[in-house]
């Protein structure tokens, strides 16, 4: 049976804060737009982000988006973009202005103005005190904003396909993205979406490992797609766990717990951050608290019988105040840890939560590759933005507040980029059918009937094998055993087989599509840190503990085909301001 | 622990049925944890769930016959044997998995997005602290449908009556300081149906696993109304 297609101007893959900011540029733009997501928008895991946006209003502390920039330089150990950094602390001012027009519920204070909170690694005058950077919508700042976006979309009439999950993008003999294969998940029913230009907004991969805050949904489907065409994945060695989920459970405390002035003892009750970071304490980067926490729990100075965790204390800080900015932690406290934190601590340990790596793209959301040998060329008709992405503003550790701003910053500079591709590229470009085939071989790959083994079992031994081997702490021996397992997983892909065949709204279906993706993922991050024999921001390894700026201060590249690691030079120069040299990073 | 859910595929079966399942329960397990056990039993049991810690809004089920959230639902809240059945009231596409297309109908509908007429400035529009927190309360709405899909009056008039989560949506607006359209959003309310369906049940302050109060919402627009009248 013939496979219905439809066209399109421009098709997103993803309808999270990236792919709805993007949308909103389009629409209003009166471009045809189509948005494709897996789940109702509303559902996307933008709507999880709890603590806030960064961008130096000033509202309450003195504020420059050049000390914002420094901070993410800083941050990201010196591995981020620095021209995109400069332009992503720049727009974060008029970026924040446009999303409280639009009718984010911004928290205000008393003078009308935007609230901002402190969070972790942020200063004021390159280095000096703390600062107030993250505008926040009490602890709520992402759904208010992807609720605010999907609002402003209904507005400009923006066409959903809601439940509609991709398979994979078709692209040409001449390299050009011409489109996707995506499936309805209500009918089971495949369709071809012809676009002269694809978004991929489809967020994180959090997961490929075990314990995450991250949700179902969190497949990292965008990025093993682009693998899938032969677009390498950069730095995915650098994976941020939250130094605070809801220890066992995964589920996050926002880093505002520490901003509104909460924080972390041990067994001892001891504030065990004053020995790792002197100046920053708990509010030190992710990285380093992360780190700490598990060092503390490691040497026997952690929380409870198991002595597995660590407590976050905000008792202190009185009702009201809880009451006022921190309502759905406490909510969340209450459900998921038993206890009202307004009166007993929380138990906390790091959680998988954000991979900084990503598909490689310029600042203006384009996808860039490698040709043959060559330096990287723009991927016609092909964007990213987001978390999927890498464009690089967090290079190996990303700064709490930071990732809300890179989605909507580059969300948007996608918008605008898509629109000026579409003045010069009129036409659709003829599909590749050959292309459009081998996407249709991924569906039909799970027709096969018979004795196997099920998706449910593999994917349980997958997630358990990246926590065991690419954690926090990664040693080359820990990472050889990692990766000899996770290629027996990849093996073993082929003898999975679905028991439910059916056509409409099969779920398994759906996983076992997920699963191929998570394998494809997890295999780039495991790889990319077997590779990276240095201690950098997020990756962590006691067998080389120093950070080594001679000979990996670059960006990893992993291509599919061989797993092969490829690199290429950090861009260090920003775009109007002087370069901030590699430097020792104390908090 | 035992579990009694319903289970219905429209390619195999011409009705429903209840299917039981034991279940291994844990130490602070929630009902989702319980779906996700018997979809491991059985992979073709379909249910909607993603972030787990209830922000996403989408696990809405009726369980022992009330509708709550499973990602934040205790099982221990729970009497055995549960019975768990997808929202009442709307078309069940499969198991647990209802077709929402009306209940997203009414909340476009209400025009459920911030209007600003006048120049916008270059930062900002103010909004004071008291100003601001008229919307607590309003503006968490995760879209769960537990609330419309449990009124008796979103039941019998679906295509008429907006239900409860979509006026509370009117009103996060016109309480909203900044927004410049109240007397189109209310002209626009006007009828027998739309909003004045509401009859005060208050099933649907009941079950919000948010805690919210579209009932309070919809009598504030009823107060708008009649001064506006006058």
């Amino acid at each position: 049976m013939p496979i219905t297609r439809r066209h399109f101007d421009a098709l997103i893959i993803g309808a999270g804060g990236a792919g709805l900011n993007a949308a909103l540029r389009l629409a209003t733009a009166d471009a045809r737009v189509a948005v494709v997501s897996k789940v109702f928008p509303t559902r996307s895991h933008t709507v999880a982000a709890q603590g806030g946006v960064n961008a130096a209003l000033a509202n309450v502390l003195p504020d420059n988006w050049h000390w914002h920039m420094f901070d993410t330089v800083k941050g990201s150990d010196y591995l981020g973009d620095q021209d995109a950094i400069e332009y992503m602390c720049r727009e974060a001012i008029p970026t924040v202005y446009e999303l409280e027009h639009a009718g984010v519920p911004f928290s205000r204070i008393d003078n009308g103005k935007i609230y901002q909170r402190a969070f972790g690694g942020q200063s004021q005058n390159f280095g000096g005190p703390q600062a107030a950077r993250t505008c926040a919508a009490a602890d709520r700042t992402g759904h208010a904003i992807l609720h605010t976006l999907y609002q402003q979309n209904i507005r400009a009439r923006t066409h959903f396909f809601d439940e509609y999950f991709a398979v994979d993008l078709i692209r040409d003999q001449e390299g050009a993205v011409v489109g996707a294969l995506v499936m309805e998940i209500e009918s089971g029913e495949p369709l071809l979406i012809e676009s002269k230009t694809t978004l991929l907004a489809t967020g994180g991969c959090g997961q490929v490992f075990r314990t995450t805050s991250n949700a179902h949904i969190n497949t990292g489907d965008g990025m093993a797609m682009a693998l899938r065409i032969g677009v390498p994945l950069m730095d995915m060695e650098f994976y941020q766990f939250h130094p605070t989920g809801i220890a066992g459970k995964g589920m996050l405390i926002t880093e505002g717990v520490r901003g509104e002035g909460g924080y972390l003892v041990n067994k001892d009750g001891e504030r065990f951050m004053e020995r790792y970071a002197p100046n920053a304490k708990d509010l030190a980067s992710r990285d380093v608290v992360a780190r700490a926490i598990v060092t503390e729990v490691k040497e026997g100075r952690g929380c409870g019988p198991q002595r597995d965790h660590v407590m976050l204390k905000l008792d202190h800080l009185g009702e009201e105040v809880v009451a006022k900015r921190l309502p759905g932690i406490r909510e969340s406290a209450r459900i998921f840890a038993g206890v009202d934190p307004v009166e007993e601590p929380i138990p906390v340990f790091p959680t998988a939560h954000y991979v900084m790596g990503g598909i490689p793209t310029d600042r203006f959301g384009r996808v860039v590759s490698p040709v043959g040998s060559g330096p990287e060329e723009v991927v016609p008709g092909l964007y990213a933005a987001g978390e999927c992405a890498c464009v690089s503003v967090h290079g190996a550790n990303r700064l709490g507040g930071n990732s809300l701003l890179d989605i909507l910053v580059f969300g948007r500079a996608a918008g605008i980029d898509i629109m000026d591709y579409l003045r010069e590229n009129r036409h659709h470009r003829p599909m590749d059918e050959t292309a459009v085939e081998k996407a249709v071989a991924r569906l039909t790959r799970w027709e096969k009937k018979g004795e196997g083994i099920s998706v449910r079992e593999l994917r349980d031994e997958f997630r358990k094998s990246m926590e065991d081997h690419a954690g926090v702490f990664r040693t080359e021996e820990v990472m050889t055993e990692g990766v000899d397992r996770l290629k027996a997983i990849r093996a073993k892909l082929a003898d999975v087989r679905l028991k439910d065949q059916s056509a409409v709204f099969n779920t398994a279906r759906v996983e076992a599509l997920e699963l191929e993706n998570l394998i494809d993922v997890g295999m780039s991050i495991a790889l990319s840190a077997l590779a990276r024999k240095e201690s950098r921001g997020a990756h962590s390894r006691p067998d080389y503990p120093k950070r080594d700026d001679q000979n990996w201060l670059k960006h990893s590249l992993y291509t599919q085909e061989g797993d092969r690691m490829d690199y290429k030079p950090v861009r260090s120069k920003p775009l109007t301001v002087e370069t901030f040299p590699p430097k020792e990073r104390v908090y | 622990m035992k579990f009694r859910v319903y289970r219905f595929n429209p390619e195999t079966d011409t009705r429903a049925r209840m299917q039981e399942f034991e279940v291994e329960v844990f130490r602070g397990m929630m009902l989702r944890d319980a779906l996700l056990e018997i979809k491991r039993q059985d992979e073709s049991f379909a249910f909607r769930h993603s972030c787990g810690e209830g922000v996403c809004g989408s696990d809405g089920v009726n369980a022992n016959g009330r509708n709550r959230l499973a990602c934040i639902t205790p099982i221990t809240d729970l009497k055995e044997p549960v019975h768990v059945r997808p929202l009442p009231g709307r078309p069940v596409i499969r198991d647990l998995v209802v077709d929402m297309t009306q209940f997203y109908h009414q909340y476009r509908s209400v025009q459920p997005f911030l209007i600003h007429k006048e120049p916008l400035p270059e930062a900002e529009v103010l909004q004071y602290p008291e100003e601001r927190e008229k919307l607590d309360g309003l503006y968490e709405c995760i879209m769960c449908a537990c609330c419309s899909t449990a009124c008796p009056s979103f039941w019998w008039n679906p295509e008429k009556f907006h239900g409860p989560q979509a006026l509370l949506a009117a009103w996060r607006f016109l309480a909203d300081s900044r927004d410049q359209a109240m007397d189109e959003r209310l002209d626009a309310l006007e009828g027998p149906y739309k909003l004045f369906r509401c009859h005060s049940i208050m099933s649907c302050v009941e079950v919000c696993p948010k805690g919210l109060n579209p009932t309070k919402a919809i009598g504030h627009i009823r107060e708008l109304m009649l001064e506006k009248a006058i």
